[in-house]
C-alpha cells in the first residue's frame, strides 16, 4: 500500500464513512453503528436510496460488460470502496480473463478490506489516494505495474464525483485523467442530481444535510453540469441518461422508482 | 433442461419464476431478475426433492436457506417473501399429486428448517463481514499508525537535528517540547526549561512591541511574528535570538500552540558591536574618537528646551617636543596616561571624554547646570595633568590648553561650537598655555576671519584695498606738527577698514611684509615730498617727516637698504625726512649682522625710533650700540598720567628714561596722549615729541594739512 507517507490521515471508525454507508445500503454488514446511524437518517429522508445504489451497481455491471465486449481490458475504478459483490473485476474478468482491474478510494478502511479480499488476484491493484490528486493516482505503483497507458482504459466514476466540490476543481480533475489515458479509453460515470427522484427537492435536501453533516457533502449537480464531466468524450449511446434506461437488458418500466434518480452515461475518446 | 408443457419441470421453473418475482425487489443483487431466477432455478430443485423424499432432511432445507444469503437475499423481507412462497406454491408446483396433508405438514418443516439455515447464515455472514471490517480498520489504523511513525520519526530527526532552536508551548505560556538545540542556546537542561513559563522570559532589552505582539498571537489576531530578543542565560549572560514566533491552530481553526523558532544571534551581534565600537573608539587610548563625540555633541546640542552643554578643548602643551625627541612609542605612551587620567575626570553621568586625534581631546559634559559643571572640569582636567607622567623612566610634566564653550542647547552646530572651542584653546595657548579659556564670542569672530584674511592678503595689495592714514607728531615745546607717523589700513570688501594689528601678523607669517613694506615705504615718502612740495622746507624744525614702521621681518630682508635708497632717490626726498620706526623686541639681541643696514641708513641720515620701548627687557646698556636716535615711550607710560595727580613713582621713571635718553643724545617721542593735562605732565618731564588723540586720530594726508595750518596761523 502507497500513502503520502508524510502526512496520513488519521482513522476515527467513529466517523460515518460513505464507503460503510453505500455498504449497509446494499445490504452489507461492512459497517459500524456510527455508518448505519447516519444511513438510516438518509433513508428517513429517501427511503429508497439502496435502490439508487442498486440501480448503480447495476450501471456499472453492464458498462463494465459493454467495454469488455468491446475489448476494453484494463479498467481504473475510483472511488471503488468497500467491496462486496459484482465487482468490477468479477463482471470484467468474467467477459475477459486476465483484464486488469486498480480500484483506488481515499478510505483507509476501504482500501484495507480491498486489499484482504483482492488478495491472491494478481491481475487486482488497490491504490489508496484521492481522485482531487489524480497525479498521485497516476504515480501509483499499482497504477504503473498494471495499467499500459498506452492502450485504452476505462475509468470508472460511478457515485463519487458527487461528493467532490466544484472548490476541489472535480472538471480539472477528470480532465487530467482523460489527458493521460490513450485514445479509445473510456469513462463510465454516474452522479447523484435532483432530477428523476421521485420525491419533493425539500426531502432530498435532509439527504444531502446528513452528508454535511458527517463532512462529506454531496454536490447535486444538473444534468447539464453532469454532462461537462464528459468534455473530449464521444458519448456512447444512449447518452448521459437516467440509469435504467442506459442499455437496459430488462424493461426499465420494471424497476423502481428510485432507480431513475442522478444519471448515468458512459464516453469514449477519439 | 427442456420442459414439457406443465410437466414437473415446467412447473418447478414456473415455482422459481414466482419466487424470483417475489423476492428480487427486496434483494441488493446487481443481477438482472431473470439472472436471479435463473439463480434461484437450483435452489427450486432442491425443495422440491425435499418436498418429496421418503424422509424429511432438514440440512437440505437448511442449505436452501442459507443458499438465499449467499445470492445476496439478506434482506429479513426477503425470507418472509420466500417463506410466503414455499408455504403457497411448492406442494402446488412440485407435489405431483402427492397426499396433500403430508406435503404440507413436509412442507412446514422445510418452512422451518429454511428459516432456521437463512438465519444461521445470515449470522455467519454478519459476523464475518463485521470481523472484516473491522479486521480493515485495525489494518488501516496499523498502516496509518506506521506512517505516523515514520512521519514523526522523521520529524523528530527535523526537530532534533536542526540548527535552529524550536520550542512548542501552549497558549498558556507553559513549554511543552523544546529541542536539543534550543537547549544548548540557554544553557538550560529540559526540565528548568520547562519550568519557566513563556512569559518569563522578558528581558530589560526586549523591543516595546515583543509582548504585544505576544498577545496579539495568542489571542489568534496574529499568524507569526518575527522580532530581534534578548534572553538571559542561567551563567548571567545574554542570548539574542533572531525569534520567529508561529501560531498552530487546530483542525477547526481555534488557536491550540505557539511554535517558536530561534537562531542565536549572539555572536553576530557581538561582531557587530564590536565594529561599531572600533568605528567609534581610538585604537591607541580607548576613548571615544571623533565620530562617536560628533554623534554625542550632536545629541546634546539637538536636546530640548533647558538642556545644556559645556566642552572642554585640551591641546598638550608642548607635546610634539616629547615627540621628537623621545620618539613616537613614547609619545603614544603619554598619550595613554593622559587619556586614562581625562577618563577619570569624567565620571558623571551626561560627561564624556574623547580623542578627536593627535593631541587634542574633548570632555563634554550635559545637562541643566553645566555652566558651573564645565568650569569644574576643566578644573579637574587641569589638576589630573599636574602630577607628572613616568615614560620611559623619565618624569615627564605635561601641561594643556584648554578652550572652553558652554552654551544653551539649540543654537549652535556641532562643527560651529568646536570651532569656538578650538580658536579658544589656541587663545589659551598663546596666553601662555597652561590653562583655560572660556569662549569669547568677539575674540572668536577675530580668529574665524584670521585665516580668511590670510588667503586674501595677497591679491588684496594688487587690487590696491590698502591705504594708508597719518597720525601727526606734535613738537611739545611749542605745540608745531613735525611730521606724521604712516599707518597701514586694509579696507577689507568684507569686513571693511582693518587695523595692521589684524593682518601685519599674517603678512608677517605669509612672508607678503615684503612687497607691502615696501609699499607703505614708497607711499609714504611721496606723501613726504608732497608735504615738501606744499609747504616748503616749512617750519623752523626743518620739512615735515614721516615716520614708517618696520616689521621684524623687513629687518633682515636683504633688499632693505637698497629699496629704502631707490624709494627716497626715486621721489627726491631726503633721508633726514624718513624715520623708520623698530620695535624694542626685534632688537633684543640683535646682532652686528641684523644692526647693519640700520646702521647704513642712519649713516644716510634716515633716522632710526625704537618702538614701544618699555615694554620688553629694556635693555640700557644696549641703547649705546644700536643706531637709534629716538626713543618712542610705550603708551604704557602715558596710561598711568591720565589720572591727576599722577603716580609719583611712574613720573619718576619717565623723567629717568627722558634723562638717560637725552644724555644720549636720543629725542623722547610719547604715544597714546590723550589730554592736555597729561600733554603739559610729558612737556614737564622733557619729552620732545608726542602722538596721541589729544591732537589728532589718524587720518587722511588733507588732515595733516589742516593741523600744520593752525600750527603756522596759532
Amino acid at each position: 500500500m502507497e500513502r503520502p507517507a508524510w502526512a496520513p490521515r488519521s482513522i476515527d471508525i467513529s466517523v460515518p464513512s460513505v464507503a460503510r454507508i453505500y455498504d449497509y445500503y446494499l445490504g452489507g454488514s461492512h459497517n459500524f453503528e456510527v455508518d448505519r446511524q447516519a444511513a438510516r437518517k438518509a433513508m428517513d429522508f429517501m427511503p429508497g436510496l439502496p435502490k439508487i445504489m442498486q440501480a448503480n451497481r447495476a450501471f456499472m455491471r453492464r458498462a463494465v460488460r459493454h467495454a469488455a465486449d468491446e475489448g476494453i481490458d484494463q479498467f481504473l475504478d475510483i472511488g471503488s470502496g468497500i467491496p462486496t459483490f459484482g465487482n468490477v473485476h468479477e463482471v470484467a474478468q468474467r467477459v475477459r480473463p486476465g483484464a486488469r482491474v486498480v480500484y483506488v478510494d481515499h478510505d483507509p478502511v476501504a482500501v484495507a478490506h480491498s486489499e484482504a479480499v483482492l488478495a491472491g488476484n494478481a491481475d487486482t491493484g488497490v491504490v489508496a489516494a484521492d481522485l482531487r490528486k489524480p497525479k498521485e493516482i497516476l504515480s501509483s505503483p499499482a497504477v504503473q505495474s498494471l495499467i499500459d497507458l498506452n492502450r485504452p482504459v476505462a475509468l470508472l466514476l460511478v457515485a463519487i464525483l458527487h461528493f467532490v466540490e466544484d472548490t476541489d476543481d472535480p472538471y480539472g480533475a477528470v480532465a487530467e485523467l482523460r489527458d493521460a489515458f490513450a485514445p479509445g479509453s473510456r469513462l463510465i460515470l454516474t452522479h447523484a442530481s435532483y432530477e428523476g427522484i421521485p420525491l419533493s427537492a425539500e426531502r432530498a435536501e435532509g439527504t444531502v444535510a446528513v452528508y454535511k453533516d458527517i463532512r462529506n457533502p454531496l454536490i447535486m449537480r444538473s444534468r447539464e453540469e453532469i454532462a461537462r464531466f464528459f468534455e473530449g468524450y464521444d458519448m456512447v449511446e444512449p447518452g448521459l441518461v437516467p440509469m435504467p434506461h442506459w442499455r437496459p437488458e430488462t424493461p426499465p418500466e420494471d424497476e423502481d422508482p428510485y432507480a431513475f434518480s442522478g444519471f448515468a452515461g458512459v464516453g469514449r475518446t477519439a | 433442461m427442456s420442459a414439457e408443457p406443465d410437466g414437473p419441470e415446467d412447473r418447478l421453473r414456473r415455482f422459481a419464476t414466482i419466487w424470483s418475482r417475489a423476492v428480487f425487489p427486496v434483494t441488493s443483487t446487481s443481477a438482472t431478475r431473470p439472472e436471479f431466477e435463473e439463480q434461484l432455478l437450483p435452489l427450486a430443485r432442491r425443495l422440491s426433492q425435499a418436498l418429496r423424499a421418503r424422509t424429511f432432511d432438514a440440512d437440505e432445507a437448511k442449505a436452501v436457506g442459507a443458499a438465499l444469503v449467499d445470492a445476496h437475499c439478506t434482506d429479513p423481507d426477503a425470507l418472509s417473501r420466500t417463506l410466503d412462497c414455499v408455504d403457497a406454491y411448492l406442494v402446488l408446483y412440485c407435489g405431483e399429486d402427492g397426499p396433500t396433508e403430508d406435503l404440507r405438514a413436509r412442507a412446514a418443516r422445510i418452512q422451518h428448517a429454511m428459516a432456521a439455515g437463512f438465519a444461521q447464515a445470515l449470522r455467519e455472514r454478519t459476523l464475518a463481514e463485521q470481523e472484516a471490517i473491522a479486521q480493515a480498520a485495525l489494518r488501516a489504523q496499523g498502516v496509518v499508525a506506521q506512517a505516523l511513525h515514520a512521519t514523526e520519526a522523521r520529524f523528530r530527526a527535523v526537530f532534533e537535528g536542526a540548527a535552529i532552536g524550536i520550542g512548542i508551548a501552549d497558549l498558556e505560556g507553559n513549554i511543552l517540547q523544546v529541542n536539543g538545540a534550543l537547549l544548548r542556546m540557554f544553557g538550560l537542561s529540559e526540565q528548568s526549561m520547562q519550568a519557566r513559563k513563556v512569559q518569563d522570559w522578558t528581558h530589560p532589552e526586549d523591543a516595546p512591541q515583543t509582548w504585544r505582539l505576544y498577545d496579539e498571537l495568542i489571542r489568534g489576531e496574529r499568524e507569526h511574528y518575527h522580532v530581534e530578543k534578548a534572553f538571559n542565560r542561567p551563567d548571567g549572560t545574554v542570548l539574542w535570538t533572531n525569534l520567529t514566533v508561529s501560531l498552530l491552530r487546530d483542525p477547526d481553526g481555534n488557536p491550540q500552540y505557539q511554535l517558536a523558532l530561534m537562531e542565536d544571534t549572539t555572536e553576530r551581534r557581538l561582531l557587530n558591536l564590536r565594529l561599531r565600537y572600533e568605528a567609534t573608539h581610538d585604537a591607541l587610548t580607548g576613548l571615544p574618537n571623533r565620530t562617536f563625540f560628533f554623534e554625542r555633541l550632536e545629541k546634546a546640542l539637538g536636546a530640548g528646551q533647558g538642556q545644556r552643554f559645556g566642552l572642554c578643548y585640551l591641546d598638550l602643551d608642548g607635546f610634539k617636543t616629547i615627540n621628537d625627541s623621545l620618539g613616537h612609542a613614547a609619545g603614544d605612551r603619554l598619550l595613554v596616561e593622559v587619556a586614562d587620567r581625562l577618563q577619570s575626570c569624567t565620571t558623571a553621568p551626561g560627561e564624556m571624554v574623547a580623542r578627536l586625534g593627535g593631541d587634542e581631546f574633548v570632555a563634554l559634559t550635559t545637562g541643566t547646570d553645566t555652566e558651573r559643571e564645565v568650569d569644574e572640569l576643566a578644573a579637574r582636567i587641569m589638576n589630573a595633568m599636574v602630577a607628572p607622567i613616568s615614560v620611559d623612566g623619565r618624569e615627564l610634566t605635561v601641561r594643556g590648553s584648554i578652550g572652553i564653550v558652554e552654551g544653551p542647547a539649540g543654537e549652535r552646530s556641532p562643527a560651529e561650537v568646536l570651532r569656538s572651542a578650538d580658536i579658544t584653546m589656541y587663545r589659551a595657548k598663546s596666553a601662555g598655555g597652561n590653562r583655560f579659556e572660556l569662549a569669547d564670542p568677539e575674540a572668536d569672530a577675530r580668529a574665524i576671519t584670521r585665516h580668511g584674511l590670510t588667503t586674501a592678503l595677497p591679491t588684496a595689495l594688487d587690487r590696491g584695498e590698502f591705504f594708508i592714514e597719518y597720525q601727526p607728531l606734535v613738537h611739545l615745546g611749542d605745540g608745531s606738527v613735525r611730521g606724521a607717523e604712516a599707518l597701514v589700513r586694509w579696507l577689507h570688501p568684507q569686513h571693511g577698514v582693518l587695523g595692521p594689528d589684524r593682518f601685519i601678523p599674517l603678512a608677517e607669517h605669509t612672508g607678503l611684509i615684503v612687497p607691502l613694506g615696501r609699499w607703505v615705504l614708497e607711499q609714504s615718502v611721496r606723501q613726504a615730498r608732497a608735504w615738501r612740495e606744499r609747504y616748503g622746507d616749512g617750519t623752523a624744525a626743518g620739512p615735515l617727516r614721516i615716520n614708517v614702521n618696520l616689521s621684524p621681518c623687513q629687518l633682515t630682508h636683504p633688499g632693505l637698504v637698497q629699496d629704502t635708497v631707490d624709494i627716497l632717490e626715486r621721489t627726491g626726498v631726503d633721508p633726514d625726512a624718513l624715520c623708520l620706526e623698530v620695535t624694542e623686541s626685534a632688537l633684543i639681541g640683535a646682532d652686528d649682522d641684523l644692526l647693519k643696514p640700520l646702521r647704513q641708513l642712519a649713516e644716510m641720515g634716515v633716522d632710526i625710533a625704537l618702538d614701544d620701548f618699555g615694554t620688553g627687557y629694556s635693555n640700557l646698556a644696549n641703547l649705546r650700540r644700536l643706531p637709534v636716535s629716538i626713543l618712542k615711550l610705550d603708551r604704557s607710560f602715558t596710561q598711568s598720567m591720565q589720572q591727576f595727580p599722577a603716580d609719583p613713582v611712574d613720573l619718576k621713571i619717565v623723567e629717568g628714561i627722558v634723562s638717560l635718553a637725552h644724555s644720549l643724545d636720543l629725542a623722547v617721542t610719547v604715544e597714546g596722549v590723550e589730554t592736555g593735562a597729561q600733554a603739559e605732565q610729558l612737556r614737564i618731564l622733557g619729552c620732545d615729541t608726542a602722538q596721541g588723540w589729544y591732537y589728532a586720530r589718524p587720518g587722511p594726508p588733507d588732515r595733516l594739512h589742516e593741523l600744520a595750518l593752525v600750527d603756522a596761523t596759532g
